[in-house]
């Protein structure tokens, strides 16, 4: 390592511009979008928080992610658990688990609607099997409820992978000596697993949560596209404001509890993990 | 006993993985007869049928080309960008590397949700509404902090000794950088590429907001798929999903660490 300090900031500065301009300067537009109505500052605020859509809005996206990040995390360390295992196969099934790493939410959302359809896969086998006499609706406004499960299903199905890839890469980089210690000392694997796999594993667990809590603020593809506005979340307000409504305004103030949600969420982790692992993530 | 487990819990996963793209693929390519026939199971015969039509008549073709030329100059910019600021964190000493560090990681958590409304307000100025040049500049954003992370440290995975003694022989630093690093780095950089192309291929909402007839194929299956008859909803999840497949099938070897190291 050479200390030079001219040559790293010319380095540095074109990427650093290059994102002040395109995402510090976007930021502050939305603060001015939200904070600008002729009615004063914080109107387009007591606007949208007095609006039964935004609280159902609200609702909803920090139901959806209460019910499906716990689940995931729980497959997520269990398929980890699994394939650190490395036994015969192991690498075939990583891959097949890691598929979805790859596919949008939007193609997510097709995926199962080709299951959960009205003539899709799951009404064709359950009615040739005989167990149901006409075909189960999950569509529609009429069956909310089941579109909320069918959301939760896609979310849970598309982006355990993701929880999944973190905490194996966390298994991967433990010490395999400690756990041959606790061999020694004759630890049952549940105490192995308590005592030692889980406190090294943490900062991963702690990342895992926060992408996947951070990702979950920004819910809008699967429910888009499967429940529409059946099921409002933030992230599609902030689409159906912009689009449908063609008012920029309101649109920034959704996107602008969008960014204030995911910055306390960040807030909160970094607390938690402190910035000894946050340096971890860019090893020098 | 245990073997038999593995083999269940092999066939479970494996099922609940891969049987739903099974299923969108059968669907894709299944007859319409067929699909709308309630007691057929397995359709009779197989059809290119829909993705034909959705990619010829329903303008699949030139979304799917707005989309690939899309993510082609976001990654030319956000490399360009990214890799003189990775290798500068690597391999320098100098004030406030932990703060760049932190916008990075900062920078890499802003949803483009946050600023794809007020971007466009911006794009009106220039002149880049609806064109498919704004919407690579807003994808090039979202994928630049990701790639000086994952550069710097595939450019750390790559001995500073090889360097120096590469400046030894009379290489400048930049020439060293060149001939030695950059060969070295280039599988992991490669993938991070193809990782690159992933992530603006399945961006949808600022490619939703920032364009109108210059729409990426997420983009304008968004805005199409729920006025469009079923079949083509499965062809739509057909092409959208192959070479997502293809991509990380290519990167593999890279999957793990590299989510593992960039997300951190």
């Amino acid at each position: 390592m050479k200390k030079e300090s001219l040559i790293p900031t010319l380095l540095i500065l074109p990427a650093l511009v290059y994102l002040v301009i395109f995402i510090g300067y976007p930021i502050v537009g939305t603060f001015q979008l939200a904070f600008s109505n002729p009615k004063g500052w914080f109107e387009n605020f007591r606007e949208v928080f007095s609006s039964k859509d935004f609280q159902n809005a609200f609702l909803n996206t920090l139901i959806l992610g209460i019910i499906v990040i716990p689940i995931q995390f729980i497959l997520a360390m269990m398929f980890a658990l699994l394939i650190n295992k490395k036994w015969k196969g192991y690498k075939i099934l990583l891959y097949i688990i890691a598929t979805p790493l790859a596919l949008s939410d939007v193609t997510a959302a097709l995926i199962s609607y080709s299951i959960f359809a009205p003539n899709g896969y799951l009404n064709k086998i359950l009615l040739n099997l005989n167990w149901i006499e006409k075909p189960l609706y999950f569509f529609g406004y009429m069956f909310k409820s089941r579109e909320f499960l069918v959301v939760i299903l896609t979310e849970i199905w598309r982006a355990t992978p993701l929880v999944f890839v973190i905490l194996l890469a966390g298994l991967q980089s433990i010490n395999a000596e400690y756990l041959e210690a606790a061999d020694v000392f004759g630890f049952s694997p549940w105490k192995k697993f308590t005592k030692i796999t889980l406190p090294l594993l943490k900062p991963s667990i702690v990342s895992a949560l926060l992408v996947r809590t951070l990702f979950a603020f920004q819910i809008f593809g699967v429910v888009w596209l499967l429940a529409g506005r059946d099921i409002t979340v933030l992230a599609g307000e902030t689409y159906y404001w912009y689009v449908f409504r063609n008012n920029r305004n309101i649109a920034s103030t959704y996107a602008l509890i969008i960014a204030i949600l995911t910055f306390i969420v960040g807030w909160f982790y970094i607390g938690t993990i402190r910035s000894k692992h946050l340096e971890e993530g860019v090893r020098t | 006993m245990k073997k038999f487990f593995y083999v269940l819990v092999f066939v479970g996963v494996s099922l609940w993985f891969l049987g739903p793209l099974f299923f969108i693929f059968l669907a894709s390519l299944t007859p319409s007869s067929d699909f709308y026939s309630m007691n057929k199971i397995l359709p009779s015969k197989l059809t290119l049928e829909h993705i034909n039509k959705l990619l010829v008549n329903l303008g699949g073709w030139r979304a799917m080309l707005v989309s690939i030329q899309v993510a082609l100059i976001a990654i030319v910019i956000s490399f360009a960008f990214g890799i003189p600021a990775g290798y500068a964190i690597t391999r320098y000493v100098f004030r406030g590397k932990n703060f760049i560090k932190l916008v990075m990681l900062f920078t890499r958590s802003v949803p483009l949700v946050v600023i794809a409304v007020s971007l466009i307000t911006i794009y009106l100025r220039l002149n880049l509404a609806d064109t498919m040049f704004g919407v690579a500049l807003a994808h090039a954003a979202m994928v630049l902090p990701f790639v000086v992370l994952i550069t710097s440290s595939i450019f750390s995975g790559v001995f500073v000794e090889y360097e120096e003694a590469g400046m030894i022989f009379g290489l400048s630093r930049f020439g060293a950088f060149l001939r030695i690093t950059m060969p070295l780095a280039l599988p992991g950089l490669a993938a991070s590429a193809i990782f690159a192309f992933i992530m603006s291929w399945n961006e949808v909402f600022a490619a939703s907001v920032l364009a109108i007839t210059n729409r990426t194929l997420p983009a304008h299956i968004l805005s199409t798929a729920m006025a469009s008859p079923d079949y083509f909803k499965f062809a739509a999840g057909t092409i959208m999903a192959v070479p997502a497949l293809v991509f990380i099938f290519i990167i593999r070897k890279y999957l793990i660490s590299m989510w593992g190291i960039s997300l951190k």
